[in-house]
């Protein structure tokens, strides 16, 4: 006979068991395939899984299965899934756990490091060598590969752009107050202030997504400690709070609070910024080359495409790093899937790597990290520019999260605003940031 | 229909379909999250027992306590803010405009509808300062101020996040307590009044304390669900400037879906339920006291 008791002790049970069964379905992720060979099974479909806000890839991508890709788009169709930049890291979590992660997908920085979640598990596959099983390693540009290199600690992204970033600049505006393009920082603070009073905002920055101000402490360490200062400290071999470091902070505080970034500078958003600077109100903007979109597009740029110029971040006074040091990127990482890369995924990722360069540098302006191989026409003006500047570089940096976790990376962002507006001291914002880099090791 | 009633297999089979349901939607989730407390990892690199670490962890936690702060004093202020403008709408709807009320409940009910994301997209126009200059700082030029950037402070930000609470929910929170004060009847107040009770008076000696059920139903309710506020943070100005007015929510899903840390994540989901629920024990319990007394 079960009694009560009984009864209260299996429903206990059963309720035990509700929790710990599913924890126990769900802790069998780590696979352990090889993330470099061949040796996958090809998908049914060629499915590609790319951001929302980046339509760019698919376009070409389509472009590129009804031309020079037709064939092996006819052995394994091209597919898209698109996800929101922000539901990456979970969904392609939730997508690996459950063995469905699609042939090329996009994935969080420090997903795919050799210590992240799918970098640990061997999900990704090692482009190196698979382009050069391939014989087309070579169609990579070098510094693109070096920087992905750089970013992930391995050659699992693909490099469908490759940005620059540096002060663009109105040089209608540098030319009608006698300015030239600033060599040093100290050059840059004196241009600003020219500037401000002239009554034009010296530079247009968008506050709402924080990073384009990160950028500027980062670039300030790398031109006074070295292209190496960030690596650094995430090798424990220096900190951010070391008087280098954090004099990047508080030149950075002064400069917004002598109001070089304009009113309202904290909630203003991209467009807004962008729009600041296309119509001649702001005379400088610290931006990726990802904005010749927007400086091609006539209804945005109003002030002439000849009319903008693209300087480096200048160097600053006794520092060791050095102003031809350009900040380089090559997008989000867009990776493959390790377990279905066969013979026909191996198709689409040469063809992909021979033509992607020409297809979208005609088709859409943009510079990525793939050579051209097929002549290109009716190249906007300031994309030669770009194509010229890239062509010269000798050696790139990253930007100041790079190399941070993903905590981190989102501290170091959320608390600009408090630095900007004198509501966190510079120490406070570099001992938080390091506190965090210390815990999150 | 009583024998029908009576029968405890009957009970069973109508009852068990919803019951089913019901435990698999709600509780075996609810479960689930409270044995991944205990736990630290992700679906893909594994799940590690870590014993009670992750609640540990919670409160040495700088951010979290003050995700946890900034989650408390919202819902005080927003759920004082609610239940106050509320209630003296119902007043004004029931004493005031009598039966014409119907349009102003609409209208005031109104916002109520619309997204809180478009809502808080909204408000940040209105305030916004420079290129975009909103309203707000537009009246402030008029009067010879300078403009203010609401959202680079957190008083600020807390501040328009709170006045776009108070506008869109207001209304619903003013129709709820309309109806508790058509339940009073007429001829209490009436004899009220012929005893010398007007305005204030009547209200605090008569309106609320047989308005009181509904009140204390409407206080659990604000404050449950401005506890768990999230995406009108988030869209205003995404729990800034800094962190300082990130609420439990919006760090408990960074932590779990940002950071891949699944197990602390739950275990901030669960001190929000704890939460909750001793909050509404503790009204309850002062409530049953006051009808006691």
């Amino acid at each position: 006979m079960i009694t009560r008791r009984t009864r209260r002790s299996l429903l206990a049970v059963g309720i035990a068991l509700a929790t710990v069964v599913p924890l126990a379905a769900c802790s069998s992720g780590t696979g352990s395939s090889g993330s470099t060979a061949a040796s996958g099974k090809d998908p049914d479909k060629f499915t590609v899984l790319t951001a929302n806000e980046n339509t760019t890839i698919a376009t070409e991508l389509d472009a590129l299965a009804s031309g020079a890709c037709k064939a092996e788009n006819k052995a394994l169709p091209l597919e898209h899934q698109t996800v929101a930049q922000a539901d990456v890291v979970q969904k392609v979590t939730l997508l690996a756990s459950q063995g469905a992660l699609p042939a090329h997908f996009i994935a969080g920085t420090a997903m795919v490091r050799p210590t992240g979640d799918l970098g640990a598990a061997k999900l990704t596959l090692d482009y190196k060598t698979a382009l050069t099983d391939l014989g087309a390693w070579k169609d990579v540009l070098p510094a693109a590969s070096s920087t992905v290199q750089s970013v992930y600690g391995q050659m699992v992204s693909l490099p469908y752009q490759y940005n620059v970033e540096g002060l663009w600049y109105n040089k209608e505006i540098f030319t009608k107050l006698g300015l030239s393009t600033p060599k040093t920082f100290d050059d840059l603070l004196a241009d600003a202030k020219k500037i401000k009073d002239a009554g034009y905002t010296p530079f247009a920055i968008d506050g709402k997504d924080a990073w384009p101000i990160t950028r500027l402490i980062g670039m300030y360490i790398f031109r006074n400690v070295g292209p190496d200062a960030m690596k650094a400290v995430k090798d424990g071999k220096t900190k951010v709070t070391d008087a280098a470091y954090l004099k990047a902070a508080q030149e950075v505080q002064k400069m917004a609070q002598a109001g070089y970034f304009g009113d309202g500078f904290i909630s203003k958003d991209g467009a807004t910024a962008n729009n600041d600077f296309l119509t001649g109100k702001a005379a400088m903007k610290y931006d990726g080359s990802w904005l010749l979109s927007n400086i091609n597009d006539k209804a945005q740029d109003t002030i002439g495409a000849d009319n903008i110029g693209l300087a480096p971040f200048p160097a600053v006074d006794g520092g060791k790093g050095s102003i031809d040091q350009w900040a380089a990127n090559a997008g989000a990482a867009m990776a493959m899937n390790a377990k279905s890369y066969g013979p026909k995924t191996g198709a689409w990722l040469k063809c992909i790597t021979q033509n992607y360069g020409a297809q979208a540098l005609q088709d859409a302006g943009v510079i990525s990290g793939f050579t051209v191989n097929k002549d290109v026409t009716g190249v906007p003006a300031p994309t030669k520019m770009v194509q010229e500047k890239v062509a010269g570089i000798k050696e790139t940096v990253l930007w100041f999260e790079a190399l941070m976790d993903a905590k981190s990376t989102a501290l170091a962002q959320s608390n600009i605003s408090l630095l900007t507006t004198g509501q966190m001291t510079p120490q406070d914002y570099m001992s938080q940031l390091q506190t965090s880099l210390d815990a999150n090791k | 229909m009583k024998r029908v009633f009576g029968d405890r297999k009957t009970i069973i089979i109508l009852l068990a379909p919803t019951l089913v349901i019901y435990v698999l939607l709600k509780l075996v989730p609810v479960l689930w999250s409270l044995g991944l407390s205990f736990f630290e990892g992700n679906t893909l690199r594994g799940f590690e027992f870590v014993g009670i670490s992750n609640f540990t962890k919670f409160f040495s936690d700088p951010a979290a306590m003050q995700s946890l702060w900034v989650s408390v004093i919202f819902a005080v202020l927003a759920t004082a803010g609610q239940i106050v403008l509320g209630y003296l709408l119902a007043l004004l709807y029931v004493f005031v405009l009598r039966k014409g009320s119907a349009f102003v409940r609409t209208a005031v009910f109104f916002p109520m509808v619309l997204p809180t994301v478009a809502v808080a997209l909204l408000f940040r126009s209105l305030v916004s300062v420079g290129s975009n200059q909103g309203p707000v700082n537009a009246v402030i030029n008029v009067f010879g101020g300078h403009s203010i950037e609401f959202l680079a402070s957190t008083v600020g930000t807390m501040g328009v996040a709170l006045a776009m609470t108070y506008w869109s929910s207001m209304g619903f929170y003013a129709v709820l307590l309309y109806t508790g004060l058509l339940d009073i009847p007429d001829e209490i107040i009436e004899s009220a009044r012929l005893d010398g009770a007007n305005g204030v008076r009547l209200v605090r000696h008569i309106v609320i304390p047989l308005s009181l059920p509904i009140l204390i139903s409407s206080i659990i309710f604000s404050f449950n669900s401005t506890l768990k506020v999230f995406d009108s943070l988030l869209a205003l100005n995404n729990g800034g400037p800094g962190t300082s007015t990130s609420p439990l929510t919006l760090y408990m899903y960074r932590t779990a879906f940002e950071y891949s840390q699944y197990g602390y994540g739950s275990t901030i989901a669960l001190v929000l339920t704890l939460l909750c629920l001793v909050f509404t024990l503790a009204v309850f319990r002062s409530s049953t006291r006051k009808a006691d007394a």
